[in-house]
């Protein structure tokens, strides 16, 4: 990525400034007005360049950074923080399939594992009449093609379960492809982060020598929030944060301290 | 008994679903926020509200509010399945008037343990 070089101070802008001004006083003593006020254009033009060579030079800066916000070799001319958000709800996207997927795949072995189970205690019943040699020799014969049929029924199910059981392995893949794609997010936001806190910079730069002075923008206070109305904030990622709770627990002990 | 559960993700609707399922709860309707299912339930007979908070539209927070404030609703037991973890979060869901509180992520045995709860002391 191209470096934004910034210089905020600009030393041969102000030795040019001083050199001019020293220039325009000798003009003025020496009764020459009109190169007087040729030396006053010359002051304007070398603050226009400079402030516009310093813009310049932001705004590629920028429009490099904004450049890195899309998947490098692509060089479309949307908006990388538009590409952005597109990639954030492809994050969504992928993990809402991906927990489907394994719940389509979690429902559909429920019922097999519950028919072996529930096939297993049958025969379990019958095998130990058996043993305690209850059962009539029909009810044996009976018992022995069940055992027969319980076997098949039993591997046609494992093996349904153990490809579900993969399948559900394989639907953890979107954690790669989504952390990848919010890894750039990620780096996406610092560097407009960074590219912002030049652009400050510069802007500071920009009213220095401008000369523009900025009469104080008092903040308006952030609204107290009203106990009433208390906001949602998601989840809290960092439960050591003051008057976050750890866990269940926590809660259990806070409600009941409450009188539930 | 009919259950509303209340929360804008379907996988998470979908899994509280199954949870209550396994508990033998299996009349329940879905709703993705407040404003959903606020209708729902002035129509429906539930017996049984599951919401989440934090939801586009209407907060779950805020349909609870409706809920109390709502005649024919205000005895309805609610239960907060929600991300929000903050101790003023939870009190302020408590002065709302919910009956339990579940903060995500959590087991089957802990939902069962709130709901069973909840019933224990409707019934009792």
């Amino acid at each position: 990525m191209a470096e934004l070089n910034i210089e905020p101070h600009a030393p041969s802008f102000q030795q040019e400034m001083k050199q001019l001004a020293e220039d325009l006083l000798q003009k003025i003593e020496s009764g020459d007005l009109g190169q007087a006020v040729g030396v006053v254009n010359s002051i304007n033009e070398a603050r226009d360049r400079t402030l516009y060579d310093e813009i310049g030079k932001l705004t590629r800066g920028l429009h490099e950074s904004i450049k890195n916000l899309k998947s490098g070799d692509e060089l479309s001319e949307e908006s990388g923080m538009g590409q952005a958000s597109d990639k954030l709800s492809y994050v969504i996207e992928m993990t809402d399939k991906a927990a489907n997927r394994t719940m389509d795949l979690a429902e559909e072995g429920m019922p097999l594992n519950q028919e072996n189970l529930e096939g297993s205690i049958e025969l379990q019943k019958e095998w130990q009449k058996f043993l305690r040699k209850e059962l009539k020799p029909n009810e044996f014969r009976d018992l022995t093609k069940k055992v027969d049929a319980y076997f098949s029924q039993t591997q046609a199910n494992s093996k349904k379960i153990g490809s579900q059981l993969s399948d559900i392995l394989m639907a953890q893949d979107f954690q790669d492809l989504t952390g990848q794609v919010i890894q750039r997010v990620t780096k996406l936001v610092a560097e407009v982060e960074s590219r912002l806190v030049d652009l400050v910079v510069m802007a500071g730069e920009v009213d220095r020598i401008t000369g523009i002075t900025h009469t104080e923008t008092h903040q308006t206070e952030t609204p107290q929030e009203d106990s009433n109305n208390v906001l949602a904030e998601g989840p809290q990622i960092d439960t050591s944060i003051e008057g976050v709770v750890e866990g269940q627990d926590d809660v259990d002990d806070l409600l009941s301290s409450l009188g539930f | 008994m009919k259950i509303l559960v209340v929360d804008d993700f379907s996988t998470m609707r979908r899994i509280v679903k199954n949870l209550l399922r396994d508990l033998g709860f299996t009349n329940t309707q879905e709703a993705d926020d407040g404003l959903t299912a606020l209708p729902m339930l002035q129509s429906g007979d539930f017996d049984f509200l599951v919401t989440d908070w934090n939801m586009p539209g209407m907060t779950g927070l805020d349909l609870l509010k409706h809920v109390r404030a709502d005649d024919k609703l205000k005895t309805l037991p609610v239960l907060m399945v929600t991300a929000e973890a903050k101790r003023d979060q939870i009190v302020a869901a408590a002065q709302a008037g919910v009956n339990g509180y579940v903060v995500k992520p959590f087991t089957a045995a802990v939902l069962k343990e709130k709901i069973d709860k909840i019933f224990e002391r409707v019934d009792g």
